[in-house]
């Protein structure tokens, strides 16, 4: 629709997807990638696509989050070998 | 997460929310045929109602709102009535999921709105069933996780 708001949309994508892989620590990577899946949501709606936004929203900020929390959690730094 | 530790702040705001989080979820699996939304995003809401309050209280304590038991026959259930409408457009002499032939109402075109409520209301069990099932398996065998 705006195509001001989308460049601007865009811009913020690519920073917090190169934010996500920069980051050392996995939570703050984790929490970022949920940021990240906001921003696409919202590029969705102003793009006009109002239910892919709302399955981005959903499942990408809110379900996804919190599953790679609990894989973070389930897991360790070193191996045991 | 790992050591659980109450906070009476964080579990009484959840445990507040939670219930809204799912009347918003009903809103948006029984409006799915009008507006945004449908059975995949309402049950993935109801999911993310319910797994508020298991990271809150723990799992333990929140066995009382969904219990970790449910979500096989429940995900199963959403299915069988996916399929089931279909088929039973079947044996009513349509083809498979066309809900006209259902004859739920008088016209068609309503038969068809009820038709594709059904199959909402059987994915968004499904949804929902599974998206805990998937948190509860990745949790299994911690202490109070």
């Amino acid at each position: 629709m705006y195509w001001q708001l989308e460049i601007v949309l865009f811009l913020f994508l690519i920073v917090t997807a190169a934010s996500a892989l920069w980051v050392r620590n996995l939570v703050t990577a984790v929490i970022v990638l949920s940021v990240f899946s906001f921003f696409s949501a919202l590029l969705y709606v102003a793009m006009g696509a109002v239910d892919v936004g709302f399955t981005e929203a959903v499942v990408g900020a809110g379900i996804s989050g919190v599953l790679m929390l609990v894989a973070l959690f389930k897991t360790w730094r070193r191996s045991s070998d | 997460m790992k050591t659980h530790r109450s906070n009476p702040i964080v579990s009484l705001v959840s445990r507040m929310v939670s219930p809204f989080i799912m009347m918003f979820a009903l809103y948006v699996i029984f409006h799915g045929h009008y507006s945004p939304g449908g059975g995949f995003q309402g049950g993935t809401l109801i999911a993310a109602a319910i797994i508020l309050v298991r990271l809150s209280e723990g799992s333990d304590t929140a066995q009382l709102q969904f219990s970790r038991s449910w979500g096989t026959p429940l995900g199963s259930l959403g299915v069988l009535i996916y399929f089931g409408t279909g088929l039973a457009a079947v044996f009513m002499g349509g083809r498979f999921l066309d809900y006209a032939a259902l004859h739920l109402a008088h016209h068609a075109s309503m038969s068809r709105s009820y038709g594709i409520l059904l199959v909402e209301i059987g994915v968004g069990l499904a949804v929902t069933a599974i998206l805990v099932s998937i948190y509860d398996n990745l949790l299994e065998g911690e202490a109070d996780a």
